[in-house]
């Protein structure tokens, strides 16, 4: 008898702690934002808001301390619309490639090897970038004057993305039913117009989801991004601004947390930096999800 | 829908165009990453020698120490609540509000830049719990950043056990929890422990979660005392090598990149073969 009740009550405990793992997600989504919060509200109180987002000027160090966060903005800017035109075009079309033209052995080893990608950590493609695909810029264009520049990262970055844009686009392709397909060729369409005309509009919802999730890749991507745009915490000016040495938001945090003094001014600002950060990819994911969703539907 | 639309060109040589320039791509996209990947693989493996790996002062031993010792402690902390959460998920769970929010924070929580989960660790285990930049610190911060695959993965493994099972032991008598216990999870076990090494891989690669949680550089005492020491880590060392460090020797920084890499490639192609085993298995 009291053995049996002893399992009761353990089973009890155990369901409970079952179903707090079970909101833990939302819970650590709630005290991630509640402590950038917490850490950046005193940067509030001596900067206002329009300062610290439209500032020009970061140079936390200073005797002033300025702490305009809109280099920054721009920067990481630049090297995330540079990754995404590079890698949209080439990452739909590796999905189309891998969804509707190669052959079924070939796609088993195509799809894993792309992923496979996704697994070589930022900090090695940023020493692959410094090494080895810098200088070769550098010294083969006379307008790249140092082998850190913008469209560096973005090239790098454009390489990062792709395994998420080429894996979602491709289940999104997938998922589309084959009478849609067949229907189209049985009423005398090529296979090209049958992808073109049919097979990319019923997909639509989830190439653009692909697209997103590979947008909140590319803004949030640090090691890369620190090691080889050069650091340089300057407003980026037109196209040249691609050949130029940049910072983004990310590599700032990465790059100065580390020697900040605990509860400066400077220490709250790199809060306000992830805080906005935060946001920013919750807002690009939540709305990845939607379109997904809705992609489903659409489907189903 | 298109019928008035004038064609300029024969459809079929635009779909020859249009597959060649598809193939153009593919070789675009694929020819780079294998020659870069391929020519780190080269030069590293040419600077790797047994010295370098087991030496203390010239070499990687402290690193590959540090870098076993946060992602064991990493997936020590991740593993319970991970799989307790997709317990919850494939076994507990009605659909409804709750589980959409649940769904919508996990999802977000796999998008959270490395570095925003670096700051959250900064703030919560090192400032306020008052453990100071070391091992505890770290791998609690890359327990959060990994806990979102870990969740899906076991998830995906829980549904996979069929509902037959599950009724047969409910119909034996036996109550939720011992069939969840008994019948479900070791049925899982497989595709949890793939999730693990993809877990494991994950946070052996990142650099940024631990650059002010728990990485320091330092040769004078390089390994770990306690749990609340700092430790060195192999992506960290890298990251040093390649930007702080000027009389650090190029062999050095590939064979580093090569251990790396070949360790986080290696643990994920681990992980494929099994979930490709456990895909044709028929129940």
């Amino acid at each position: 008898m009291v053995k049996k009740q002893v399992a009761r009550v353990w089973e009890w405990v155990i369901e409970r702690l079952i179903h707090i793992a079970g909101v833990m997600g939302i819970i650590l989504v709630i005290l991630i934002f509640y402590f950038l919060l917490q850490n950046s509200l005193a940067m509030f109180g001596e900067r206002s808001l329009g300062q610290l987002i439209l500032g020009q000027r970061w140079s936390p160090t200073h005797k002033e301390g300025f702490f305009g966060m809109l280099p920054l903005i721009l920067g990481s800017l630049y090297v995330t619309v540079g990754a995404l035109v590079l890698s949209v075009p080439l990452g739909v079309a590796a999905a189309i490639f891998i969804a509707e033209i190669a052959s079924p052995r070939a796609r088993e080893v195509l799809k894993p090897a792309v992923e496979l990608l996704a697994a070589i950590p930022s900090v090695v493609f940023g020493f692959l970038g410094l090494l080895l695909v810098g200088p070769w810029f550098a010294d083969r264009f006379d307008a790249i004057q140092v082998g850190q520049f913008a469209a560096l990262g973005s090239l790098m970055l454009c390489f990062m993305a792709l395994p998420t844009i080429v894996s979602i686009c491709e289940d999104a392709l997938h998922s589309v039913p084959r009478e849609i397909f067949n229907s189209s060729l049985a009423l005398g369409a090529t296979r090209w117009q049958t992808i073109t005309r049919a097979l990319i509009p019923a997909a639509r919802s989830g190439i653009i989801a692909a697209c997103l999730l590979g947008l909140g890749r590319a803004i949030g991507e640090t090691m890369t991004v620190l090691m080889v745009t050069g650091n340089a915490q300057v407003m980026p000016e037109g196209l040249k601004g691609f050949i130029k040495p940049i910072r983004t938001m990310t590599a700032t945090i990465a790059a100065e947390m580390g020697e900040t003094p605990y509860g400066t001014t400077h220490f709250h600002a790199l809060f306000a930096i992830g805080l906005f950060l935060f946001i920013i990819t919750f807002a690009v994911n939540t709305i990845a999800d939607i379109v997904i969703r809705r992609s489903e539907k659409d489907i189903a | 829908m298109n019928g008035s639309r004038k064609q300029l060109i024969d459809p079929r040589i635009a779909e020859k165009i249009a597959f060649a320039g598809l193939w153009a791509v593919m070789v675009v996209v694929a020819v780079p990453v294998v020659g870069i990947i391929g020519y780190m693989l080269y030069r590293g493996a040419a600077a790797l020698s047994w010295e370098l790996v087991s030496s203390v002062e010239a070499g990687l031993l402290p690193a590959i120490a540090g870098t076993a010792y946060l992602v064991s402690l990493t997936a020590l902390v991740a593993a319970p609540i991970g799989v307790g959460a997709a317990i919850y998920l494939s076994e507990y769970a009605r659909p409804g509000p709750l589980l959409r929010m649940i769904r919508l924070a996990i999802i977000n929580l796999a998008g959270v830049p490395s570095v925003v989960y670096g700051l959250f660790g900064l703030a919560a285990f090192v400032i306020l719990f008052g453990w100071d930049r070391c091992l505890l610190a770290g791998s609690c911060t890359l327990a959060l950043l990994v806990l979102p695959l870990v969740i899906s993965a076991s998830e995906e493994a829980l549904r996979q056990v069929p509902q037959g099972l599950r009724e047969g032991s409910l119909a034996l008598g036996a109550s939720k929890w011992q069939t969840i216990r008994r019948v479900v999870l070791p049925n899982a076990l497989p595709g949890i422990i793939t999730g693990m090494i993809l877990s494991i891989a994950r946070a052996a690669g990142e650099t940024a979660p631990i650059l002010f949680t728990a990485a320091f550089y330092s040769l004078s005492d390089p390994f770990p005392d306690s749990l609340l020491d700092p430790v060195i880590a192999m992506p960290y060392q890298l990251f040093v090598m390649a930007t702080e460090e000027p009389d650090v020797e190029p062999a050095t920084m590939w064979a580093t990149a090569f251990v790396l890499v070949a360790l986080v490639l290696g643990l994920n192609l681990v992980a494929t073969v099994i979930r490709s085993r456990l895909r044709r298995r028929r129940w």
